[in-house]
């Protein structure tokens, strides 16, 4: 695995070298905005992947607070299948339907959205287990605030141009982007300075709230009148093919990027964790005490460094 | 919209994104080296 990452390390330089020229040069000039529109190609796959990466910390942390007993357990893996289910079967519901088509959704991507859900659960499961869990969670967290830093700071550059403005004040799209970004630095400074035992379990229930504010950000502009702009994928937006081929290859490449960078910083922090807990044994066999030696096996790296 | 204005605002967000990811990098870098340096005061200790 460890010889994997400078291979991959070195595709993806070349895939986002490629997208690059793509969104520079391949991609045709908007009518409207000119070139400056081409910052889409880095503005919209790092909401995207900070999208995503907010979605698996969600996943994690759920998994992190159910998996402390095994009946929360059973009852966490029956809700996801229920999501499934009935995210599969309410889309095809005529009301539900029709009113989705009002706002330019399929019922098959809204019904592939809610499978996302138990298939996700399942696959965190599977792959992560015991304090790994944690350690994914605040992985995603962290990697999920370098994208929503990107969106955030690269909406106001283009906004300027097209808008006249850097920012719209009181705009759904914009201000529940800004608090999803303040929800998840508030979880990254929770695991940085708290020192409690619970720091983790905290963390995973801020986590969980949090997540709720994703799809608010995400369906603001289905559902508010906005400055920003519609959806370019459904919702009733229009995008010359040409440009939405660049546009997924960037996200591709983002995704691509995004998950050397969260493998590296999920090695970090186990190693982190490990040189922590012999750290502390260390000190617990210079002061032999049995009584502190068996607390110990207590798993250490509440926080994040 | 003038088109030769406006391109400054592109080559500022496409640089911002890089800087942005570059110094997070950075931060990784310098935290693994800490780890690092940690295992090697551990390993002298025993």
């Amino acid at each position: 695995m460890k010889k994997a990452f400078p291979i991959l390390a070195v595709l993806t330089a070349l895939f986002l070298a490629y997208t690059f020229y793509q969104a520079m040069f391949v991609a045709p000039t908007d009518a409207l905005q000119g070139d400056v529109y081409r910052i889409i190609f880095y503005h919209v796959p790092s909401a995207w992947t900070a999208f995503l990466l907010f979605f698996i910390n969600f996943v994690a942390s759920v998994h992190y607070l159910a998996d402390a007993k095994p009946s929360t357990q059973r009852a966490a893996k029956w809700i996801a299948i229920a999501v499934g289910i009935v995210g599969v079967i309410i889309p095809y519901i005529p009301q539900v339907r029709d009113w989705l088509q009002t706002i330019g959704m399929y019922p098959s991507s809204a019904a592939t959205t809610a499978l996302m859900i138990p298939a996700l659960y399942f696959v965190v499961g599977k792959l992560f287990r015991g304090q790994d869990v944690d350690v994914l969670a605040v992985t995603c967290a962290e990697v999920g605030v370098v994208f929503c830093t990107i969106v955030l700071i690269t909406g106001p550059i283009w906004a300027r141009p097209v808008w006249g403005i850097w920012w719209a004040p009181g705009d759904i799209r914009l201000t529940s982007t800004l608090v999803l970004w303040l929800i998840y630095v508030s979880y990254l400074v929770l695991r940085r300075f708290s020192d409690s035992a619970q720091t983790q379990k905290l963390a995973a229930v801020l986590a969980v709230f949090g997540a709720l504010d994703v799809p608010l950000v995400y369906f603001s502009i289905w559902f508010f009148r906005t400055q920003h702009p519609q959806p370019v994928i459904g919702g009733g937006g229009s995008m010359d093919l040409r440009m939405l081929h660049v546009l997924l290859l960037n996200w591709m490449a983002f995704l691509c990027f995004g998950f050397l960078v969260c493998w590296s910083r999920f090695r970090l922090e186990k190693l982190r964790r490990e040189v922590e807990e012999a750290e502390a044994l260390e000190s617990l066999e210079e002061h032999g005490s049995p009584v502190v030696q068996s607390s110990a096996k207590v798993p250490l790296g509440g926080g994040s460094r | 919209m003038n088109s030769a204005g406006s391109i400054k605002f592109l080559y500022a967000a496409y640089t911002v994104t890089w800087l942005i990811h570059a110094l997070y990098i950075g931060s990784l870098v310098r935290r693994y080296s800490r780890v690092r340096k940690q295992m090697k005061d551990l390993g002298k200790g025993k």
